[in-house]
Protein backbone atom coordinates (compact mmCIF):
# COMPACT_ATOMS: atom_id res chain seq x y z
CA UNK A 1 0.00 0.00 0.00
CA UNK A 2 2.53 2.30 1.34
CA UNK A 3 4.99 1.68 -1.88
CA UNK A 4 1.86 1.94 -4.47
CA UNK A 5 1.07 5.79 -2.79
CA UNK A 6 4.44 6.60 -3.20
CA UNK A 7 4.67 5.17 -6.76
CA UNK A 8 1.38 7.46 -7.58
CA UNK A 9 3.28 10.53 -6.30
CA UNK A 10 6.09 10.60 -8.11
CA UNK A 11 4.33 10.28 -11.12
CA UNK A 12 2.12 13.19 -10.34
CA UNK A 13 5.31 14.96 -9.85
CA UNK A 14 6.94 13.82 -13.05
CA UNK A 15 3.88 14.99 -14.81
CA UNK A 16 4.22 18.10 -13.57
CA UNK A 17 8.04 19.14 -13.97
CA UNK A 18 7.22 18.16 -17.62
CA UNK A 19 4.49 20.01 -18.12
CA UNK A 20 6.50 23.11 -16.52
CA UNK A 21 8.96 22.83 -18.67
CA UNK A 22 7.17 22.55 -21.97
CA UNK A 23 4.64 25.23 -20.64
CA UNK A 24 8.02 28.00 -20.36
CA UNK A 25 8.79 27.04 -23.65
CA UNK A 26 5.71 27.99 -25.49
CA UNK A 27 4.85 30.82 -24.01
CA UNK A 28 7.96 32.68 -25.30
CA UNK A 29 7.32 31.70 -29.03
CA UNK A 30 3.94 32.89 -28.53
CA UNK A 31 4.84 36.20 -26.57
CA UNK A 32 6.37 37.79 -29.69
CA UNK A 33 3.09 38.37 -31.62
CA UNK A 34 0.55 40.75 -30.13
CA UNK A 35 -2.87 38.67 -28.86
CA UNK A 36 -5.66 38.04 -31.50
CA UNK A 37 -8.40 37.59 -29.22
CA UNK A 38 -9.54 40.91 -27.57
CA UNK A 39 -8.77 40.97 -24.12
CA UNK A 40 -11.83 39.40 -22.22
CA UNK A 41 -13.95 40.66 -19.73
CA UNK A 42 -12.55 41.33 -15.99
CA UNK A 43 -15.18 40.08 -13.52
CA UNK A 44 -13.91 39.41 -10.47
CA UNK A 45 -17.35 38.29 -8.84
CA UNK A 46 -18.04 35.73 -11.18
CA UNK A 47 -14.72 34.04 -10.78
CA UNK A 48 -14.83 34.08 -7.01
CA UNK A 49 -18.61 32.16 -7.55
CA UNK A 50 -16.81 29.69 -9.78
CA UNK A 51 -14.40 29.01 -7.43
CA UNK A 52 -16.73 28.60 -4.76
CA UNK A 53 -19.63 27.02 -6.89
CA UNK A 54 -16.01 24.42 -7.40
CA UNK A 55 -15.29 24.22 -4.16
CA UNK A 56 -18.96 23.18 -3.30
CA UNK A 57 -19.15 20.89 -5.88
CA UNK A 58 -15.36 19.03 -3.73
CA UNK A 59 -17.24 19.54 -0.74
CA UNK A 60 -20.64 17.33 -1.78
CA UNK A 61 -17.99 14.50 -3.57
CA UNK A 62 -15.92 14.40 -0.18
CA UNK A 63 -19.44 14.85 1.74
CA UNK A 64 -20.41 10.90 -0.34
CA UNK A 65 -17.45 9.49 0.21
CA UNK A 66 -17.85 10.48 3.87
CA UNK A 67 -21.37 8.81 4.08
CA UNK A 68 -20.66 5.58 2.32
CA UNK A 69 -17.52 5.16 4.48
CA UNK A 70 -19.70 5.67 7.96
CA UNK A 71 -22.63 4.17 6.50
CA UNK A 72 -25.45 3.28 9.19
CA UNK A 73 -29.38 3.21 8.81
CA UNK A 74 -30.11 6.71 8.76
CA UNK A 75 -31.47 7.17 4.95
CA UNK A 76 -28.13 6.11 3.73
CA UNK A 77 -28.91 5.85 -0.06
CA UNK A 78 -30.99 9.22 0.13
CA UNK A 79 -27.75 10.98 1.60
CA UNK A 80 -25.63 9.27 -1.28
CA UNK A 81 -27.59 10.80 -3.82
CA UNK A 82 -28.01 13.50 -2.77
CA UNK A 83 -24.33 14.41 -2.11
CA UNK A 84 -23.46 12.77 -4.99
CA UNK A 85 -26.13 14.69 -7.31
CA UNK A 86 -25.01 18.14 -5.34
CA UNK A 87 -21.53 17.65 -6.63
CA UNK A 88 -22.38 16.85 -10.13
CA UNK A 89 -25.14 19.93 -9.79
CA UNK A 90 -22.48 22.25 -8.16
CA UNK A 91 -19.99 21.42 -10.99
CA UNK A 92 -22.39 21.97 -13.57
CA UNK A 93 -23.60 25.45 -12.74
CA UNK A 94 -19.22 26.49 -11.92
CA UNK A 95 -18.60 25.27 -16.14
CA UNK A 96 -22.12 27.42 -16.88
CA UNK A 97 -20.91 30.22 -15.30
CA UNK A 98 -17.48 30.26 -16.71
CA UNK A 99 -18.95 29.88 -20.01
CA UNK A 100 -20.72 32.87 -20.05
CA UNK A 101 -19.16 35.35 -18.00
CA UNK A 102 -15.41 34.52 -18.04
CA UNK A 103 -14.40 33.20 -21.19
CA UNK A 104 -14.66 35.74 -23.81
CA UNK A 105 -16.42 35.17 -27.36
CA UNK A 106 -15.47 35.92 -30.77
CA UNK A 107 -17.06 34.34 -33.78
CA UNK A 108 -14.58 34.04 -36.56
CA UNK A 109 -15.31 33.45 -40.12
CA UNK A 110 -13.11 31.47 -41.93
CA UNK A 111 -12.54 28.91 -44.94
CA UNK A 112 -11.52 25.64 -44.04
CA UNK A 113 -7.77 25.08 -44.30
CA UNK A 114 -5.38 22.39 -43.17
CA UNK A 115 -4.99 22.81 -39.07
CA UNK A 116 -2.11 20.40 -39.46
CA UNK A 117 -0.01 23.71 -40.59
CA UNK A 118 2.09 24.26 -37.81
CA UNK A 119 1.69 27.66 -37.66
CA UNK A 120 -2.14 27.10 -37.82
CA UNK A 121 -2.07 25.15 -34.91
CA UNK A 122 -0.22 27.81 -32.97
CA UNK A 123 -2.73 30.11 -33.65
CA UNK A 124 -5.51 28.02 -32.13
CA UNK A 125 -3.50 26.96 -29.57
CA UNK A 126 -3.25 31.17 -28.77
CA UNK A 127 -6.69 31.69 -29.35
CA UNK A 128 -7.58 29.02 -26.24
CA UNK A 129 -5.13 30.14 -24.24
CA UNK A 130 -5.96 34.41 -24.56
CA UNK A 131 -9.59 33.15 -24.46
CA UNK A 132 -8.93 32.98 -20.66
CA UNK A 133 -7.80 36.47 -20.82
CA UNK A 134 -10.80 37.62 -18.73
CA UNK A 135 -9.86 34.98 -15.67
CA UNK A 136 -7.24 36.88 -13.09
CA UNK A 137 -7.04 34.59 -10.27
CA UNK A 138 -5.92 31.61 -12.13
CA UNK A 139 -4.23 29.67 -9.58
CA UNK A 140 -7.79 30.27 -7.09
CA UNK A 141 -9.79 28.89 -10.02
CA UNK A 142 -7.27 26.10 -11.08
CA UNK A 143 -7.52 24.77 -7.31
CA UNK A 144 -10.97 24.87 -7.10
CA UNK A 145 -11.46 22.65 -10.20
CA UNK A 146 -9.03 20.25 -9.18
CA UNK A 147 -10.19 19.91 -6.09
CA UNK A 148 -13.69 19.24 -7.37
CA UNK A 149 -12.47 16.88 -10.04
CA UNK A 150 -10.77 15.21 -7.56
CA UNK A 151 -13.80 14.63 -5.10
CA UNK A 152 -16.37 14.29 -7.57
CA UNK A 153 -13.33 11.72 -9.04
CA UNK A 154 -12.76 9.81 -5.83
CA UNK A 155 -16.46 9.59 -4.89
CA UNK A 156 -17.27 8.13 -8.38
CA UNK A 157 -14.92 4.98 -8.07
CA UNK A 158 -15.59 5.27 -3.61
CA UNK A 159 -18.08 2.49 -4.37
CA UNK A 160 -15.77 0.27 -5.93
CA UNK A 161 -13.84 -0.41 -2.49
CA UNK A 162 -16.72 -2.45 -1.47
CA UNK A 163 -14.77 -4.55 -3.14
CA UNK A 164 -11.55 -4.58 -1.33
CA UNK A 165 -10.77 -5.19 1.90
CA UNK A 166 -10.70 -1.28 3.12
CA UNK A 167 -14.30 -0.66 4.18
CA UNK A 168 -16.29 -2.84 6.72
CA UNK A 169 -18.91 -4.32 4.49
CA UNK A 170 -19.97 -6.82 7.04
CA UNK A 171 -23.62 -5.82 7.98
CA UNK A 172 -24.45 -6.87 4.38
CA UNK A 173 -23.62 -10.35 5.47
CA UNK A 174 -25.57 -10.17 8.84
CA UNK A 175 -28.25 -11.76 9.83
CA UNK A 176 -30.41 -12.02 12.93
CA UNK A 177 -29.97 -15.74 13.07
CA UNK A 178 -28.21 -16.79 15.61
CA UNK A 179 -28.13 -21.10 17.29
CA UNK A 180 -30.81 -21.68 19.40
CA UNK A 181 -33.50 -18.84 18.08
CA UNK A 182 -36.63 -19.96 17.69
CA UNK A 183 -38.45 -20.11 14.93
CA UNK A 184 -41.69 -17.92 14.79
CA UNK A 185 -44.28 -18.73 12.13
CA UNK A 186 -46.25 -15.96 10.19
CA UNK A 187 -49.35 -15.97 12.89
CA UNK A 188 -46.75 -14.83 15.86
CA UNK A 189 -46.55 -18.62 17.67
CA UNK A 190 -43.53 -20.41 17.38
CA UNK A 191 -43.09 -23.33 14.89
CA UNK A 192 -43.32 -26.78 16.51
CA UNK A 193 -41.43 -29.78 14.78
CA UNK A 194 -44.28 -31.96 15.33
CA UNK A 195 -46.78 -29.37 13.28
CA UNK A 196 -45.00 -29.35 10.35
CA UNK A 197 -46.37 -31.49 7.45
CA UNK A 198 -45.21 -32.84 4.23
CA UNK A 199 -46.41 -31.32 0.47
CA UNK A 200 -46.82 -27.87 2.38
CA UNK A 201 -44.64 -25.02 3.05
CA UNK A 202 -44.05 -22.61 5.82
CA UNK A 203 -43.10 -19.07 6.90
CA UNK A 204 -40.97 -18.07 9.79
CA UNK A 205 -38.74 -15.17 11.58
CA UNK A 206 -36.35 -15.51 14.13
CA UNK A 207 -37.44 -14.77 17.49
CA UNK A 208 -37.51 -11.15 18.62
CA UNK A 209 -36.26 -9.54 15.56
CA UNK A 210 -37.15 -7.56 12.69
CA UNK A 211 -39.29 -9.04 10.36
CA UNK A 212 -38.13 -6.67 7.68
CA UNK A 213 -34.61 -7.39 7.65
CA UNK A 214 -33.71 -9.10 4.41
CA UNK A 215 -31.77 -12.23 6.42
CA UNK A 216 -35.19 -12.83 8.68
CA UNK A 217 -37.65 -14.50 6.49
CA UNK A 218 -36.96 -18.38 5.76
CA UNK A 219 -39.14 -20.84 3.90
CA UNK A 220 -39.44 -23.81 5.89
CA UNK A 221 -40.54 -27.60 3.80
CA UNK A 222 -40.75 -30.57 5.16
CA UNK A 223 -39.28 -34.02 3.11
CA UNK A 224 -38.99 -37.70 3.46
CA UNK A 225 -35.68 -37.89 5.05
CA UNK A 226 -34.91 -40.55 2.42
CA UNK A 227 -35.61 -38.03 0.05
CA UNK A 228 -32.99 -35.68 1.06
CA UNK A 229 -29.76 -35.41 -1.14
CA UNK A 230 -27.68 -32.73 1.55
CA UNK A 231 -24.18 -32.26 1.05
CA UNK A 232 -22.14 -34.12 3.43
CA UNK A 233 -21.58 -31.21 6.19
CA UNK A 234 -25.07 -30.64 6.56
CA UNK A 235 -26.05 -34.03 7.57
CA UNK A 236 -27.60 -32.65 10.53
CA UNK A 237 -29.20 -29.86 9.36
CA UNK A 238 -33.09 -31.26 8.54
CA UNK A 239 -33.81 -33.11 11.97
CA UNK A 240 -37.01 -35.35 10.51
CA UNK A 241 -36.83 -34.07 6.89
CA UNK A 242 -37.79 -30.62 8.25
CA UNK A 243 -35.55 -27.67 5.97
CA UNK A 244 -35.27 -24.20 6.46
CA UNK A 245 -33.71 -21.77 3.02
CA UNK A 246 -33.97 -18.06 3.10
CA UNK A 247 -36.56 -16.90 1.72
CA UNK A 248 -35.38 -13.84 -0.52
CA UNK A 249 -34.78 -15.31 -4.09
CA UNK A 250 -30.57 -14.87 -4.55
CA UNK A 251 -31.15 -13.50 -8.42
CA UNK A 252 -33.30 -10.17 -7.85
CA UNK A 253 -34.58 -10.78 -4.48
CA UNK A 254 -38.16 -11.61 -4.63
CA UNK A 255 -39.98 -13.90 -2.18
CA UNK A 256 -39.83 -17.46 -2.54
CA UNK A 257 -43.22 -17.57 -2.34
CA UNK A 258 -44.42 -20.68 -4.52
CA UNK A 259 -44.00 -24.75 -3.64
CA UNK A 260 -44.41 -27.42 -5.94
CA UNK A 261 -44.63 -30.61 -4.76
CA UNK A 262 -45.07 -33.79 -7.07
CA UNK A 263 -48.94 -36.06 -5.72
CA UNK A 264 -47.18 -39.30 -6.83
CA UNK A 265 -43.48 -38.83 -7.22
CA UNK A 266 -42.53 -41.44 -10.26
CA UNK A 267 -44.42 -39.49 -12.57
CA UNK A 268 -44.61 -36.04 -11.89
CA UNK A 269 -41.79 -33.10 -10.90
CA UNK A 270 -39.62 -33.46 -7.81
CA UNK A 271 -40.17 -30.83 -4.95
CA UNK A 272 -39.00 -27.51 -5.69
CA UNK A 273 -38.80 -23.78 -4.02
CA UNK A 274 -40.09 -21.25 -7.11
CA UNK A 275 -39.69 -17.68 -7.13
CA UNK A 276 -42.50 -15.91 -9.26
CA UNK A 277 -40.79 -13.33 -10.18
CA UNK A 278 -37.98 -14.76 -12.80
CA UNK A 279 -39.18 -18.41 -12.02
CA UNK A 280 -35.73 -19.23 -10.60
CA UNK A 281 -36.16 -23.11 -9.23
CA UNK A 282 -34.49 -24.49 -6.41
CA UNK A 283 -34.47 -27.97 -5.22
CA UNK A 284 -35.03 -28.29 -1.38
CA UNK A 285 -33.59 -31.98 -0.98
CA UNK A 286 -30.40 -30.89 -2.54
CA UNK A 287 -29.61 -27.68 -0.45
CA UNK A 288 -31.32 -25.20 -2.40
CA UNK A 289 -29.60 -25.94 -5.49
CA UNK A 290 -30.31 -23.89 -8.49
CA UNK A 291 -32.30 -26.24 -10.79
CA UNK A 292 -33.66 -23.53 -13.32
CA UNK A 293 -33.94 -19.93 -13.97
CA UNK A 294 -31.64 -17.08 -13.51
CA UNK A 295 -30.38 -17.26 -10.29
CA UNK A 296 -26.83 -17.79 -9.86
CA UNK A 297 -26.24 -19.21 -6.40
CA UNK A 298 -27.91 -21.83 -3.95
CA UNK A 299 -30.72 -21.12 -1.64
CA UNK A 300 -28.68 -20.26 1.49
CA UNK A 301 -29.87 -23.18 3.90
CA UNK A 302 -30.91 -22.45 7.59
CA UNK A 303 -29.33 -25.66 9.53
CA UNK A 304 -32.17 -26.33 11.83
CA UNK A 305 -32.78 -28.53 15.46
CA UNK A 306 -35.37 -29.37 17.43
CA UNK A 307 -35.55 -28.34 21.69
CA UNK A 308 -35.97 -29.89 24.09
CA UNK A 309 -39.77 -28.15 24.11
CA UNK A 310 -40.38 -29.51 20.69
CA UNK A 311 -39.61 -26.09 18.41
CA UNK A 312 -37.69 -25.81 15.30
CA UNK A 313 -34.72 -23.88 16.56
CA UNK A 314 -31.44 -22.42 14.51
CA UNK A 315 -28.61 -24.20 14.91
CA UNK A 316 -26.38 -22.14 13.26
CA UNK A 317 -26.71 -19.10 10.60
CA UNK A 318 -26.95 -19.41 7.05
CA UNK A 319 -25.02 -21.58 4.17
CA UNK A 320 -24.34 -18.66 2.06
CA UNK A 321 -25.17 -15.30 1.95
CA UNK A 322 -28.77 -14.03 1.71
CA UNK A 323 -30.16 -11.56 -0.86
CA UNK A 324 -30.47 -10.84 -4.33
CA UNK A 325 -27.10 -11.04 -6.76
CA UNK A 326 -25.17 -7.73 -5.57
CA UNK A 327 -24.28 -9.74 -2.94
CA UNK A 328 -22.35 -12.47 -5.26
CA UNK A 329 -19.40 -9.81 -5.90
CA UNK A 330 -17.44 -11.16 -2.45
CA UNK A 331 -19.40 -13.97 -1.37
CA UNK A 332 -19.13 -15.47 2.23
CA UNK A 333 -21.10 -17.12 5.13
CA UNK A 334 -23.08 -14.35 6.74
CA UNK A 335 -22.33 -13.71 10.35
CA UNK B 1 -81.45 -47.19 -53.69
CA UNK B 2 -81.72 -50.21 -52.02
CA UNK B 3 -78.92 -49.88 -50.76
CA UNK B 4 -78.96 -46.55 -49.46
CA UNK B 5 -82.11 -47.29 -47.29
CA UNK B 6 -80.49 -50.50 -45.68
CA UNK B 7 -77.34 -47.94 -44.11
CA UNK B 8 -79.94 -45.36 -43.26
CA UNK B 9 -81.75 -48.62 -41.51
CA UNK B 10 -78.25 -49.85 -40.16
CA UNK B 11 -77.39 -46.28 -39.14
CA UNK B 12 -80.45 -45.87 -37.09
CA UNK B 13 -79.91 -49.06 -35.69
CA UNK B 14 -76.61 -48.79 -34.14
CA UNK B 15 -77.00 -44.88 -33.48
CA UNK B 16 -77.92 -45.67 -29.32
CA UNK B 17 -75.26 -47.95 -28.70
CA UNK B 18 -72.80 -45.33 -30.60
CA UNK B 19 -74.11 -42.81 -28.61
CA UNK B 20 -73.82 -44.07 -25.49
CA UNK B 21 -70.33 -44.73 -24.33
CA UNK B 22 -67.86 -41.64 -25.08
CA UNK B 23 -64.88 -41.99 -25.71
CA UNK B 24 -62.09 -43.25 -23.23
CA UNK B 25 -65.02 -44.65 -20.61
CA UNK B 26 -65.38 -48.39 -20.25
CA UNK B 27 -68.65 -49.35 -18.29
CA UNK B 28 -70.01 -52.87 -17.26
CA UNK B 29 -72.46 -54.21 -19.88
CA UNK B 30 -75.14 -55.27 -17.37
CA UNK B 31 -74.69 -51.50 -15.36
CA UNK B 32 -78.79 -51.41 -14.69
CA UNK B 33 -78.21 -54.65 -13.20
CA UNK B 34 -75.63 -54.04 -10.90
CA UNK B 35 -75.66 -52.74 -6.87
CA UNK B 36 -73.92 -49.44 -6.55
CA UNK B 37 -71.02 -50.65 -4.73
CA UNK B 38 -70.75 -52.96 -7.59
CA UNK B 39 -70.97 -50.65 -10.31
CA UNK B 40 -68.50 -48.47 -8.10
CA UNK B 41 -66.16 -51.25 -8.57
CA UNK B 42 -66.74 -52.27 -12.32
CA UNK B 43 -65.97 -48.78 -13.35
CA UNK B 44 -63.03 -48.30 -11.38
CA UNK B 45 -61.89 -51.45 -12.51
CA UNK B 46 -62.41 -50.82 -16.33
CA UNK B 47 -60.91 -46.97 -15.83
CA UNK B 48 -58.89 -46.53 -12.74
CA UNK B 49 -57.11 -49.32 -12.10
CA UNK B 50 -54.42 -49.71 -14.44
CA UNK B 51 -52.27 -46.88 -12.65
CA UNK B 52 -54.11 -47.21 -9.30
CA UNK B 53 -53.96 -50.87 -9.04
CA UNK B 54 -56.26 -53.53 -7.66
CA UNK B 55 -58.67 -52.09 -4.84
CA UNK B 56 -56.48 -48.81 -4.67
CA UNK B 57 -53.43 -50.33 -3.93
CA UNK B 58 -51.63 -48.07 -6.27
CA UNK B 59 -48.89 -49.17 -8.44
CA UNK B 60 -44.92 -48.20 -8.41
CA UNK B 61 -44.33 -46.32 -11.73
CA UNK B 62 -47.76 -44.94 -13.05
CA UNK B 63 -50.24 -43.76 -9.98
CA UNK B 64 -50.76 -43.11 -6.42
CA UNK B 65 -52.39 -45.42 -3.83
CA UNK B 66 -56.07 -44.21 -3.49
CA UNK B 67 -56.22 -46.14 -0.31
CA UNK B 68 -56.80 -42.59 1.93
CA UNK B 69 -57.40 -40.58 -0.92
CA UNK B 70 -61.44 -40.56 0.48
CA UNK B 71 -64.07 -38.83 -1.51
CA UNK B 72 -62.19 -35.66 -1.16
CA UNK B 73 -60.04 -36.60 -3.57
CA UNK B 74 -62.47 -38.80 -5.52
CA UNK B 75 -65.05 -35.65 -6.04
CA UNK B 76 -62.31 -33.27 -6.88
CA UNK B 77 -59.98 -35.59 -9.82
CA UNK B 78 -63.41 -36.96 -11.34
CA UNK B 79 -65.94 -33.76 -10.88
CA UNK B 80 -63.17 -31.65 -12.65
CA UNK B 81 -62.42 -33.76 -15.06
CA UNK B 82 -58.55 -34.55 -14.04
CA UNK B 83 -58.99 -37.77 -14.14
CA UNK B 84 -58.94 -40.53 -16.08
CA UNK B 85 -56.10 -39.71 -17.63
CA UNK B 86 -54.77 -41.14 -21.00
CA UNK B 87 -51.15 -40.93 -20.12
CA UNK B 88 -49.76 -41.32 -16.65
CA UNK B 89 -47.13 -38.46 -17.58
CA UNK B 90 -49.44 -35.71 -18.23
CA UNK B 91 -50.33 -33.02 -16.39
CA UNK B 92 -54.34 -33.50 -15.23
CA UNK B 93 -56.39 -30.53 -16.75
CA UNK B 94 -59.84 -29.60 -16.54
CA UNK B 95 -62.24 -31.21 -19.29
CA UNK B 96 -65.10 -32.92 -20.18
CA UNK B 97 -66.89 -35.23 -17.65
CA UNK B 98 -67.33 -38.41 -19.08
CA UNK B 99 -69.52 -40.30 -16.57
CA UNK B 100 -72.78 -39.90 -15.87
CA UNK B 101 -73.93 -38.10 -12.18
CA UNK B 102 -74.94 -41.73 -11.26
CA UNK B 103 -71.92 -43.35 -12.15
CA UNK B 104 -69.74 -40.41 -10.13
CA UNK B 105 -71.76 -41.05 -7.18
CA UNK B 106 -70.72 -44.54 -7.07
CA UNK B 107 -67.26 -44.41 -8.32
CA UNK B 108 -66.65 -41.68 -5.48
CA UNK B 109 -68.82 -44.21 -3.08
CA UNK B 110 -66.20 -47.24 -3.72
CA UNK B 111 -63.42 -44.96 -3.56
CA UNK B 112 -64.28 -43.65 -0.08
CA UNK B 113 -64.93 -47.12 0.82
CA UNK B 114 -61.40 -47.93 0.09
CA UNK B 115 -59.84 -46.27 3.41
CA UNK B 116 -60.09 -43.92 5.46
CA UNK B 117 -59.90 -40.61 3.22
CA UNK B 118 -61.16 -37.30 4.07
CA UNK B 119 -65.64 -36.60 3.09
CA UNK B 120 -66.04 -34.56 0.63
CA UNK B 121 -66.33 -30.79 2.48
CA UNK B 122 -68.82 -28.21 2.38
CA UNK B 123 -68.06 -24.84 2.15
CA UNK B 124 -69.71 -21.77 3.30
CA UNK B 125 -68.48 -18.79 1.41
CA UNK B 126 -71.17 -17.04 2.04
CA UNK B 127 -69.84 -16.62 6.02
CA UNK B 128 -66.90 -15.71 4.79
CA UNK B 129 -64.82 -12.74 4.83
CA UNK B 130 -63.96 -10.83 1.56
CA UNK B 131 -61.11 -8.88 3.22
CA UNK B 132 -59.51 -11.75 4.93
CA UNK B 133 -59.98 -14.27 2.09
CA UNK B 134 -58.18 -11.60 -0.20
CA UNK B 135 -55.42 -11.66 2.44
CA UNK B 136 -55.01 -15.06 2.30
CA UNK B 137 -55.51 -15.19 -1.03
CA UNK B 138 -52.37 -13.07 -1.27
CA UNK B 139 -50.41 -15.01 0.68
CA UNK B 140 -51.20 -18.41 0.14
CA UNK B 141 -52.40 -18.89 -3.78
CA UNK B 142 -51.10 -15.38 -5.77
CA UNK B 143 -47.68 -16.65 -6.31
CA UNK B 144 -48.98 -19.18 -8.71
CA UNK B 145 -52.90 -18.44 -9.73
CA UNK B 146 -52.32 -14.37 -9.56
CA UNK B 147 -54.41 -12.22 -7.87
CA UNK B 148 -57.39 -12.53 -9.51
CA UNK B 149 -57.19 -16.10 -10.52
CA UNK B 150 -56.39 -16.28 -13.70
CA UNK B 151 -53.81 -19.19 -13.68
CA UNK B 152 -49.80 -18.58 -14.98
CA UNK B 153 -47.00 -21.15 -14.95
CA UNK B 154 -44.75 -22.88 -12.27
CA UNK B 155 -41.57 -24.62 -13.71
CA UNK B 156 -42.45 -28.16 -15.19
CA UNK B 157 -46.23 -27.18 -15.17
CA UNK B 158 -49.14 -25.21 -16.05
CA UNK B 159 -51.21 -23.12 -13.11
CA UNK B 160 -55.02 -24.07 -13.88
CA UNK B 161 -57.39 -20.72 -13.66
CA UNK B 162 -60.03 -20.59 -11.34
CA UNK B 163 -62.62 -19.45 -13.27
CA UNK B 164 -64.79 -22.85 -13.34
CA UNK B 165 -63.91 -23.81 -9.89
CA UNK B 166 -67.20 -24.22 -7.65
CA UNK B 167 -66.78 -23.89 -3.92
CA UNK B 168 -66.61 -27.41 -3.36
CA UNK B 169 -63.65 -27.96 -5.56
CA UNK B 170 -62.00 -24.69 -3.94
CA UNK B 171 -62.33 -26.26 -1.15
CA UNK B 172 -60.89 -29.64 -2.06
CA UNK B 173 -58.18 -28.73 -4.01
CA UNK B 174 -56.79 -26.71 -0.84
CA UNK B 175 -56.75 -29.32 1.21
CA UNK B 176 -55.76 -32.19 -1.36
CA UNK B 177 -52.87 -29.93 -3.12
CA UNK B 178 -53.45 -31.75 -7.02
CA UNK B 179 -50.55 -32.28 -8.63
CA UNK B 180 -47.78 -30.03 -7.97
CA UNK B 181 -50.44 -27.46 -5.77
CA UNK B 182 -49.45 -27.65 -1.95
CA UNK B 183 -52.17 -28.76 0.67
CA UNK B 184 -52.65 -26.74 3.54
CA UNK B 185 -54.08 -28.52 6.85
CA UNK B 186 -56.54 -26.82 8.61
CA UNK B 187 -54.17 -25.52 11.07
CA UNK B 188 -52.67 -23.46 7.52
CA UNK B 189 -56.29 -22.60 6.88
CA UNK B 190 -58.66 -23.00 9.26
CA UNK B 191 -62.64 -24.22 7.88
CA UNK B 192 -63.53 -20.04 8.63
CA UNK B 193 -60.57 -19.07 6.77
CA UNK B 194 -61.65 -21.15 3.71
CA UNK B 195 -65.03 -20.05 3.76
CA UNK B 196 -63.49 -16.40 2.99
CA UNK B 197 -60.72 -17.77 0.75
CA UNK B 198 -63.85 -19.49 -1.39
CA UNK B 199 -65.82 -15.88 -1.34
CA UNK B 200 -62.68 -14.19 -2.70
CA UNK B 201 -62.32 -16.62 -5.55
CA UNK B 202 -65.94 -16.36 -6.34
CA UNK B 203 -65.62 -12.84 -6.03
CA UNK B 204 -62.71 -12.92 -8.98
CA UNK B 205 -64.75 -15.25 -11.30
CA UNK B 206 -68.12 -12.58 -10.75
CA UNK B 207 -66.56 -9.30 -10.10
CA UNK B 208 -68.68 -6.49 -8.98
CA UNK B 209 -68.86 -3.98 -12.07
CA UNK B 210 -69.62 -0.34 -11.14
CA UNK B 211 -71.33 0.38 -13.89
CA UNK B 212 -70.37 1.06 -17.41
CA UNK B 213 -68.39 -1.47 -19.97
CA UNK B 214 -66.07 -4.10 -17.67
CA UNK B 215 -63.94 -4.92 -20.70
CA UNK B 216 -63.33 -8.18 -19.58
CA UNK B 217 -61.89 -7.51 -16.26
CA UNK B 218 -58.68 -7.34 -18.19
CA UNK B 219 -56.65 -5.09 -15.44
CA UNK B 220 -56.32 -1.45 -15.01
CA UNK B 221 -53.45 -0.88 -17.70
CA UNK B 222 -55.46 -2.53 -20.06
CA UNK B 223 -58.29 -1.09 -19.51
CA UNK B 224 -56.55 2.25 -19.20
CA UNK B 225 -55.20 2.02 -22.45
CA UNK B 226 -58.46 1.34 -24.37
CA UNK B 227 -59.88 4.24 -22.57
CA UNK B 228 -56.76 6.64 -24.22
CA UNK B 229 -56.69 5.13 -27.09
CA UNK B 230 -60.93 5.27 -27.83
CA UNK B 231 -60.71 9.11 -25.93
CA UNK B 232 -58.15 9.80 -28.39
CA UNK B 233 -60.10 8.51 -31.25
CA UNK B 234 -63.09 10.94 -29.92
CA UNK B 235 -60.82 13.75 -29.68
CA UNK B 236 -59.16 13.48 -32.98
CA UNK B 237 -63.03 13.33 -34.21
CA UNK B 238 -64.20 16.47 -32.43
CA UNK B 239 -61.08 18.31 -33.65
CA UNK B 240 -62.22 16.75 -37.77
CA UNK B 241 -65.52 18.10 -36.90
CA UNK B 242 -64.27 21.79 -35.87
CA UNK B 243 -61.85 22.09 -38.53
CA UNK B 244 -64.04 21.12 -41.13
CA UNK B 245 -66.89 23.94 -39.39
CA UNK B 246 -64.33 26.48 -38.97
CA UNK B 247 -63.17 25.82 -43.00
CA UNK B 248 -66.34 26.08 -44.51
Amino acid sequence: MKRFVLTLLAIINGLRRRRERIGAREEEARREEGPIVPPGPHAPRAELAVALLLFAAALCGAGFIVVYAVGGDWNRTQLQGITLGGAFAFLAIALITVGKHLVSEEEVEDSYHDPEHPSEQERIDKIVEESASGITRKKLLITAGGAAGAAVGLAAITPALTLGPLLDTDELRETPWRRGLRLIGEDGKPLFAGQVEEETFYTAFPEHADRDLIGSPVVVVRLAPEQLRLPPERAKWAPLGIVAFSKVCTHAGCAIALYRKPTFKPTQPRPALVCPCHYSTFDPARGGEVIFGPAGRPLPQLPLVVGGDGILRAGGNFSGQVGPAYGTVRSRRPT
Amino acid sequence: MRRLAVAILFLLATAPAHAQPPAGISRPANASALSPIELGAALYAGNCSTCHGIAGRGTSDRGPSLRDAGAQAADFYLRTGYMPLTHPDQQPKRGHVDFSERELRVLIAYIASLGNGPPVPAPHPERGNLREGLRLFTSHCAGCHQIVGQGGVVTGARVPPLDQATATQIAEAVRIGPYLMPKFSERDISPAQLDSLVRYVQLTQHPPDRGGWGIGNIGPFPEGMITWLLAALALIATCMVIGRRLGS
